[in-house]
């Protein structure tokens, strides 16, 4: 990244701190700067981002909730899920953009306060992130998964959910009852190749059908199995 | 799931019509007492612009609730791309907006290029943006031409259609595909402008501009297409903004935000065009902004044929760009150190450094964003597509509430979605 970028980025990030501490002495010291390649940035504790986000938009002009989403930092990590919301200034200071992040205090059922009532955009967005990750939004007025179907229980952003998928029932029983089938995994032997984060370790980094590539002679491994 | 869909004041009906059948009418009686009723609409429908099914309760044909059903066409993009690197990705990108796919490939490539600090040459930049502003055109019209269909025209579809051909053979003549392009690399493009193409490009703006002045005036001020659109889905400028609305669909209410010129990228501080804006907020307006930003992008268009810059158009040869960016073909094949680099970022992927990054590109449907969380190496840790369609989508419920069963189609055709986009 161009140091002009984050020098001003620092500076805005620094300000932005600053004010939210001023604004809200009881959560100032879990309010901290975010490392960004990009935008300014911050870190608030998830009791007080309703508060906080509300106050963006009123006070600061951040009209527009661009995006939310989650990281889940995988298993082991504590914290391991951080909700992301992006934020952006449209009429106020056109383009100017902001990313608010805040950690879910639990790592097995993480909850997280909806925004729905500041944006109604996070409705499906919470919706979206509660169906991949199974962060519960608090409040939110009608969390049900959105883009699997009811009653699917996996969250296939989670990083234990295998690219290839999992055994599970059909969608609807009824045509399950009927055809005896059911949702297979897909066989990754051959393909895709998946690639793993190395740092140009080509044993462990070249992109290769991993662990998911079972076959006859290499059957699948029980856990994957539904 | 195998669910009945039922409606909460269906008991209440019920209960009334069965006073009406007893004899005992209460005072406020209506005349006719009507029964709700429930109606899938999709996911396989040809209004409905791909696999989008639509809930409704209707009463009569008013439609008193509406909830969009996604998900059919959910592929993992975001999975998918979190196991791959960063290369292997571009050809996923096409298949968001596959109406558009040169402008996802160019928003995808500079979203990681942020999160690298990567520059590219004027000239990468300036084939960039036309190619973005082609598919703008591309894409709107497609959009113009499916909502002159909803809305009862056959004619503008089949006008749109030539003039959409003769873009796909340029883009066929530049990356190879017609749909599918995957035409941008991390530092450059894959390949540079073949010979003529760019005045072939400019012939065709020659000729396109007086078709499309002929398609709007099909549709601008016809009697059948003013009623099904003047004053119908009214997005006034706080719900564009709540809903996360952008593109078009918020330019429409009259919210000239345009990431073109408030967020500029890739040069468009250079080019003079203007961002077109609605004043009601109405299907008509919505209509109107992609007329007029068809005509702006052939502006932009011959600007850059105009002062199309020299030079190589692939990332300046620095250390850092050794590491993300593999070397021309024409260098891998005769040289043995870049066949080794080009061997290492295959096997390895882009060496992106740890960080975040979120980047915006305004697209033909709105703005799409790539949110990045890499931890060093080759792969990213997330990757996040924020998709226009599926915020526009999210405004449905709100917009066909009280409105009439047939003008649902004309308000899904003047929101110009694709469910690709919208489910990933």
């Amino acid at each position: 990244m161009s140091d002009a970028i984050s020098e001003t980025n620092t500076t805005a990030t620094s300000g932005i701190v600053a004010t939210l501490r001023e604004k809200f002495p009881q959560s100032a010291e879990k309010i901290t700067p975010r490392a960004s390649a990009d935008h300014p940035a911050v870190n608030v504790p998830a009791d007080a981002a309703v508060a906080i986000l509300t106050y963006l938009r009123d006070e600061h002009g951040y009209e527009m909730l661009s995006d939310l989403t989650a990281v889940d930092w995988a298993e082991g990590s504590s914290p391991r899920f951080t909700v992301v919301w992006h934020l952006l200034s449209v009429t106020i200071n056109p383009g100017v953009c902001l990313r608010v992040a805040a950690d879910c205090a639990s790592d097995t059922e993480p909850e997280m306060p909806s925004v729905a009532g500041i944006w109604p955009a996070a409705n499906w967005h919470e919706r979206e992130t509660f169906d991949m990750f199974g962060i519960v939004f608090t409040g939110h007025p009608d969390l049900r998964r959105i883009l699997m179907w009811d009653g699917y229980p996996h969250h296939p952003l989670r990083k234990e959910f295998p690219l290839a998928g999992m055994d599970d029932e059909l969608p609807d029983p009824e045509v399950e009852a009927e055809t005896k089938a059911r949702l297979v995994a897909a066989p990754m032997a051959g393909g895709p190749f998946v690639a793993s984060t190395g740092n140009l370790n080509l044993a462990e980094s070249e992109p290769r059908a991993k662990d998911q590539s079972w076959s006859e002679e290499n059957p699948k491994p029980e856990n994957l199995k539904g | 799931m195998a669910t009945e869909y039922t409606f909460q004041d269906n008991a209440a009906k019920n209960a009334s019509a069965a006073a009406v059948a007893a004899g005992h009418l209460p005072d406020d009686a209506p005349i006719f007492d009507t029964e709700k009723m429930s109606l899938s609409m999709g996911p396989s429908h040809p209004s409905t612009h791909g696999v989008l099914r639509l809930q409704l309760e209707l009463d009569g044909d008013d439609v008193s609730h509406c909830e969009p059903v996604i998900g059919y066409l959910h592929r993992g993009d975001e999975k998918i791309a979190e196991n791959m690197t960063y290369n292997q990705f571009v050809p996923y990108t096409d298949r968001l907006d596959y109406l558009a796919p040169l402008a996802n490939n160019v928003a995808y490539v500079l979203a990681v290029e942020k999160l690298a600090g990567l520059k590219v040459p004027p000239r990468c930049a300036a084939i960039r943006v036309l190619v973005a502003e082609l598919a703008r055109i591309s894409s709107h019209l497609l959009g113009y031409g499916s909502f002159a269909m909803d809305t009862g025209a056959w004619t503008p579809f089949l006008y749109q259609f030539t003039e959409r051909e003769k873009l796909y053979t340029l883009f066929e003549e530049l990356t190879g595909a017609r749909l599918t392009t995957s035409y941008t690399r991390i530092g450059g493009v894959t390949r540079d402008l073949p010979e003529g193409w760019l005045g072939r490009v400019s012939d065709f703006c020659d000729q396109f501009l007086p078709r499309l002045e002929e398609m709007l005036a099909m549709l601008t001020r016809n009697k059948i297409f003013m009623d099904r659109t003047v004053g119908v889905a009214v997005i006034s400028k706080e719900d564009a903004l709540a809903y996360g609305l952008t593109g078009p669909n918020l330019r429409g209410s009259g919210i000239g935000f345009d990431l073109r010129k408030d967020k500029p990228y890739s040069g468009y501080e250079q080019y003079e065009f203007d961002v077109p804006t609605g004043t009601v907020g109405d299907c008509y307006d919505r209509y109107l902004c992609r007329g007029e930003e068809m005509r702006q992008s052939v502006r932009i268009v011959r600007q850059i044929i105009k002062n199309m810059p020299d030079g190589p158009w692939y990332a300046d040869d620095t250390e850092e760009a050794r590491r993300i960016f593999a070397p021309p073909k024409d260098k891998v094949l005769t040289k043995m150190e870049e066949l080794i680099n080009n061997f290492m970022i295959t096997t390895t992927g882009p060496q992106i450094p740890p960080g975040e990054a979120y980047f915006e590109a305004e697209n033909p449907k709105g703005a799409l964003g790539f949110y990045i969380v890499s931890k060093g190496g080759g792969v990213p840790w997330r990757m996040k597509i924020r998709s226009p369609s599926f915020c526009t989508l999210s405004i449905l419920p709100k917009l066909c509430k009280g409105v009439m069963m047939t003008d649902i189609v004309a308000i899904l055709g003047s929101l110009d979605f694709v469910m690709g986009d919208c489910d990933r």
